[in-house]
């Protein structure tokens, strides 16, 4: 699957290396971020902007980060700046047992609200499920949302993205 | 006839780096830009950049263009530095040294500078394939002055070409404008861009379509579709065309050096793949072969805007300095950071073309 | 026919509502567009997309490179043929032409060449 690969979308054995550790992850409230960043590239605004110190420093501009899940508070503050979108948090702790809540990057039209039931998509764009806003938050006041959405929790390593379909007939 | 003792010819992140750096030295500067607004390509990008702090990362492009545009009105209010737009170098005069520039299309000027910076930026490239001259078919800059600078819907429905950072970054750019992508071809058998910007798109249902190239723009006197078609590894065509339904396409296959005032200032010239095109020979500090002429930024090799912001400040300061404006603990500290931020930037995998393009071209000094 | 603007953006604010509207001509039709903006770009919002039709093959061209650098927006502005419309700034009045060939000059006493 190479080519999928090359078009910018993280296959299964790369998908492993991006899930937080699972026993930790199932307790940790507010959640713990995923950094699907595969190619070393001059970048480190995922560790200026991280309050916890849970992105480890960069030895050379070029590394791709490295996470220590136990300092991280799934604030997603790194959601917000990554330039390449490309850090998302899940939260399983949250909700009920079947459901967990996804922090995801959005800086598109047109902005969800708190309420809406948007649909869920995964790396090529696919539906996966749909998804209850419930809260988006812009902690750099630049522009790039971080939606709270509640989805399935067995999906949270498929969904990466929402469309949000507004009535426009208000 | 105006003179000036820094001549920069280009305002964009480059140029205005070097001017701003030959300001900040005291020297007297005066800049050129042939666009209607300062900036180049950096007013145009929405998106945020890579780098480090130093090079404004996470900070959209349009807003570090700001933050250039801030420091300028500084020195211009300080009456340290002069601003042209509209204005566009026509000419190096390689007997007296005087630079012959147009405003506009009907007036003309000239201005005698001691020491220049070429910071021209690029051009971009174009494809062969049938109709590639019918309207409807724009180069990536183009679309994103429409749409980024002016506010002006470029098309419905685009088709992209290239899957480098440029045709990667404006269609996701397309896309925040509330206009449709019908995909991007790209001949590789891999993206040419940021892994995490194609991811960025792929996951808004946008797809790429690697090995493709477009045949033929479809149309009568304007862009009404596209043809493409799977290439194998040797660029043939395999498999059967197919047709696209769109009524823009969008070229991002590259950019190349602009470099006219280059070649008539007799700068020592070289072909170097890696860097797009015909590029200047220079030492560490950007300097050419001629000894009053810097150059900086796409003009000296296609790379991303941090490292021409950078190399801007490196041209800038090395001008000054051979005005003897420059104290030598100040020339040597900051000498010394912007090229450790060079080495940051293109240290990694994806600096590596630079890197083989750059010591085709670098000399350690002029003999 | 209306102009073409993006509205709504994520990002960006154009500030079209402080941008003043003017009035120009293209092959006589009246048109609108912002003061200032490049005149390449007021047709493009005006649906125009051809500005040119090139003299041997008499293929039409439009906007391509928008930095004043591949001469595809050459046309007649005030009777002035060649004029880079992607970096010309547009004014009130202009009376912008398809230029059809070469364009022809004219000296001060009115003589073409």
């Amino acid at each position: 699957m190479d080519k999928l690969f090359n078009s910018g979308v993280l296959t299964a054995e790369r998908i492993e290396t991006v899930i937080p550790p699972r026993d930790l992850w199932k307790t940790k409230k507010n959640g713990l971020v995923i950094i699907e960043c595969p190619q070393r590239i001059p970048c480190n605004p995922c560790y200026e902007s991280c309050p916890t110190g849970a992105i480890l420093p960069f030895e050379d501009i070029n590394d791709t980060p490295v996470v220590d899940y136990t300092k991280c508070i799934g604030c997603g503050r790194c959601v917000a700046k990554c330039p390449g979108l490309a850090c998302f948090v899940a939260d399983l702790t949250w909700g009920a047992e079947n459901e967990a809540l996804m922090k995801l990057p959005y800086e598109m039209l047109p902005k969800p609200e708190p309420g809406d039931e948007v649909v869920c998509l995964d790396r090529i764009g696919s539906e996966v499920s749909q998804g209850k806003v419930i809260n988006i938050t812009e902690p750099w006041e630049d522009s790039t949302m971080v939606v709270h959405v509640v989805v399935p929790k067995d999906r949270v390593m498929d969904i990466r993205n929402i469309k949000v379909v507004k009535n426009n007939a208000r | 006839m105006q003179t000036t003792e820094i001549l920069v010819i280009g305002g964009g992140p480059a140029g205005l780096s070097a001017a701003l750096e030959a300001a900040s030295l005291g020297a007297d500067v005066t800049v050129l830009d042939s666009d209607l607004k300062l900036g180049g390509q950096l007013i145009k990008q929405t998106h945020k950049f890579f780098g480090s702090k130093a090079e404004y990362a996470g900070t959209r492009g349009f807003e570090i263009a700001n933050f250039l545009f801030d420091e300028i009105e500084k020195y211009k209010t300080l009456g340290k530095l002069k601003v042209f737009t509209n204005t566009t170098a026509t000419g190096y005069y390689k007997e007296d040294g005087v630079v012959s520039y147009m405003v506009g299309e009907e007036k003309y000027g000239r201005i005698k500078p001691q020491k220049l910076v070429f910071a021209t930026g690029a051009q971009e490239r174009l494809i062969p394939f049938v109709n590639n001259d019918m309207p409807g078919v724009y180069g990536a800059g183009a679309i994103q002055t429409l749409m980024n600078v002016y506010g002006i819907v470029p098309g419905e429905k685009v088709l992209m070409i290239g899957a480098g950072n440029i045709g990667l970054i404006v269609s996701y750019q397309l896309m925040q404008a509330g206009i449709k992508i019908a995909g991007i071809v790209e001949a590789m058998p891999k993206i040419g861009g940021y892994w995490v910007h194609a991811a960025k798109i792929r996951r808004l249902g946008v797809p790429i379509y690697l090995q493709h190239t477009i045949k033929e723009a479809l149309g009568n006197n304007v862009v009404e579709g596209a043809v493409i078609q799977e290439v194998n590894n040797c660029f043939q065509p395999v498999g059967d065309p197919m047709e696209v339904e769109c009524d823009t396409i969008c070229l991002a296959v590259g950019l190349t050096p602009t470099c006219e005032l280059l070649w008539s200032a007799g700068c020592e010239m070289k072909f170097v793949p890696q860097l797009c095109g015909y590029v200047a020979r220079r030492d560490p500090m950007m300097r050419t072969s001629h000894p009053d002429i810097w150059v900086a930024g796409d003009a000296a090799g296609i790379e991303e805007a941090s490292a021409a912001m950078v190399e801007g400040r490196i041209a800038g300061l090395s001008a000054v300095a051979s005005l003897n404006h420059v104290s030598q603990e100040t020339f040597y500290d900051r000498s010394a950071e912007y090229h450790q931020r060079l080495e940051n930037l293109r240290a990694g995998e994806v600096g590596e073309k630079i890197r083989s393009g750059l010591s085709c071209v670098c000399c350690k000094q002029w003999g | 026919m209306s102009i073409k603007l993006i509205k709504d953006h994520p990002i960006l604010d154009f500030g079209h509502e402080e941008k003043k509207m003017v009035t120009f001509t293209f092959d006589n039709k009246e048109m609108k567009g912002f003061e200032d903006d490049p005149i390449a770009a007021a047709l493009h919002a005006n649906g125009i997309q051809v500005y040119r039709i090139t003299p041997k093959t008499e293929r039409p061209r439009g906007f391509f490179c928008a930095i004043g650098k591949c001469s595809s927006c050459f046309m007649i502005v005030d009777g002035v043929p060649n004029v880079r419309t992607c970096v010309t700034p547009l004014k009130a009045g202009m009376k912008v032409e398809t230029q059809k060939g070469r364009g022809v000059l004219k000296s001060e006493e009115g003589e073409e060449r």
